[in-house]
């Protein structure tokens, strides 16, 4: 499948904002989320804007975005539609959840029934939003990469981890957090990409489960090979969902994903974590942005290794 | 509503396509493309047409293959489009709306005002069947000829999807694949016509003809060689060497 960067960055940049809301909610409910305006003021709005940005640029890949409010009304059957309605819908009581910790809570052991309330209820649409993000590729059969269970609970747990990883850093910064927020990103990390080895030792070992031979109703096991295709051009179907990405070029991506996106980090966050002061605001800073980076590339890699059933008509002989 | 239609529809139009019959030569994508040009999904845009790199939407795709049936290889042309499918993704996934099956002849259409161009329905179709308009910001797909097969303007015979009408070879049939006694019907039960991809369950209404088991060819020379016309074609064989 083509990796067309705006939906690389919607799926990376709201994961993050709402990996944030939904680690900001837990932290309001355990009575660990600082009410330091200095940590709190840029932790929620650089949640609402990594969320907002992500959407927008998942507007921009439409070819009539004039018409997204159309999009909210298929909720019944289309993920996408769900992931919509979602996105909203988590606006309303992670907004007042934010309004209610930034001007109402003095004391973050004790935030009130109401904000306590707005928390759990931020907390689970953003789980419910970024599950929906997942299943809009994990409800797709013609792409066996994607239409796997692991793929929502990647997305949830990087998700997670990388909200975790900006939240320890602005906290580092801050000097709100004290290193816990930090150990969370840790732990995190470690559990996501534990579930990505897995993913992709998965998609490398699977067996092809649709041939040419069915695609093109031939009999079963019989050998067919593309011998002319319609067009001399490369056509939409081939842009879009033709998109081939060399085995040794993904194995080199994968391995820059797990050093950028995991050894970083995880050396960082251990060695803030046994630091203090400069040392650590240095070291949650290069666990964010390496992370980040490793999590990009990741995403990069979702798409590109992912192979649609059309390419069995345009040469491949097994998806 | 992109929810399938809660009951099987009453009539499913579909195309039985020969695999045995058709020769390649593109004429009913030709057609295709110029009845759509002016017809529902209006106009089929093509980019730098006339230039290096033309691109451009068609609903009807000839493939050639090589395949090894009954221990032999042959060349099998395939013409690809909209299958119609009865449990078709690409209008449970679609966001707006834009996408619906018809519940009276299980016709699968795009409603361009709707279409937000997300492109979703192009993923979700194993086949490949829609095409995305850059132009006009929205998602193209086979009608089956809705504006031929139901339009009273044309003479009863003209009233097939414009692929149909065209092919010089007859290797395409449409009718309706709901009724067991329809024409397509009887084609498929004779032939043993076959969905394509069956295991993804999207229940494709179009079915295809598999190429024939071959006859043993032997050269009619040799089957006369023994025979007096063998014998006197051996004689002129000589008399012209």
């Amino acid at each position: 499948m083509h990796p067309a960067y705006s939906v690389i960055f919607f799926t990376v940049s709201s994961g993050t904002g709402y990996g944030m809301l939904f680690l900001m909610s837990v932290l309001a409910l355990i009575g660990r989320l600082s009410v330091d305006p200095w940590f709190t003021w840029p932790s929620f709005v650089i949640a609402f804007g990594l969320v907002t940005l992500g959407l927008l640029s998942s507007l921009l890949h439409l070819g009539h975005p004039e018409r997204f409010l159309k999009a909210l009304t298929q909720w019944r059957s289309s993920w996408l539609s769900r992931e919509g309605v979602l996105a909203i819908a988590t606006y309303g009581p992670s907004g007042l959840f934010a309004l209610g910790w930034l001007f109402f809570v003095t004391d973050a052991q004790n935030p009130g029934p109401i904000v306590g309330l707005l928390a759990v209820a931020t907390g689970l649409l953003c789980i419910a939003t970024v599950f929906s993000t997942s299943m809009i590729y994990a409800s797709l059969k013609p792409i066996p990469q994607w239409f796997r269970r692991d793929v929502s609970t990647g997305y949830l747990s990087l998700s997670f981890a990388s909200g975790a990883l900006l939240l320890g850093a602005i906290g580092a910064i801050t000097g709100a957090t004290a290193g816990f927020v930090s150990a969370v990103a840790l732990v995190g990390l470690i559990v996501a990409f534990v579930i990505k080895a897995r993913y992709w030792r998965g998609i490398r070992n699977a067996l092809p489960t649709v041939t040419a031979a069915s695609a093109t109703g031939m009999d079963q096991g019989a050998r067919v090979r593309s011998l002319d295709l319609p067009h001399t051009e490369p056509n939409y179907l081939q842009k879009e969902m033709g998109y081939h990405v060399a085995r040794k070029h993904g194995d080199k991506l994968r391995r820059v994903s797990y050093v950028a996106g995991l050894g970083v980090p995880v050396l960082a966050l251990i060695v803030g974590l046994g630091s203090g002061g400069g040392a650590a605001i240095v070291a949650a800073v290069i666990a964010a942005v390496s992370g980040h980076l490793g999590i990009v590339v990741e995403r990069w890699l979702f798409f590109a290794e992912a192979t649609h059933t059309v390419t069995l008509y345009y040469g491949a002989e097994s998806v | 509503m992109t929810d399938l239609p809660s009951k099987a529809p009453a009539r499913k139009l579909g195309l039985v396509i020969d695999l045995d019959t058709c020769v390649g030569c593109h004429a009913c994508a030709v057609n295709c493309k110029e009845w759509n040009s002016g017809g529902f999904a209006a106009p089929l845009t093509d980019t730098d047409p006339y230039g290096a790199e033309p691109d451009g939407v068609w609903f009807n795709r000839v493939h050639s293959f090589e395949a090894d049936t009954h221990g032999k290889g042959r060349t099998v042309h395939f013409p690809r489009s909209c299958l119609h499918c009865d449990n078709a993704l690409c209008v449970t996934v679609c966001p707006t709306g834009a996408s619906y099956k018809r519940e009276e002849d299980g016709i699968v259409l795009v409603d361009e005002d709707k279409c937000i161009g997300c492109k979703l329905c192009s993923w979700a179709c194993p086949y490949g069947a829609r095409e995305y308009d850059a132009n006009e910001g929205v998602m193209k797909k086979c009608t089956l000829c809705i504006d031929r097969i139901y339009n009273q303007n044309l003479e009863e015979a003209q009233r097939v999807p414009a692929c149909v009408s065209t092919c010089p070879v007859s290797a395409r049939h449409f009718g309706d694949l709901a009724d067991p006694e329809s024409d397509v019907s009887r084609l498929v039960a004779d032939r043993g016509g076959r969905p394509l991809m069956p295991e993804l369950d999207y229940a494709p209404v179009n079915r295809y003809l598999p190429p024939r088991t071959y006859r043993s060819q032997q050269s009619p020379l040799n089957a006369t060689a023994d025979s007096v016309e063998g014998k006197f074609l051996q004689w002129v064989d000589r008399l012209l060497s």
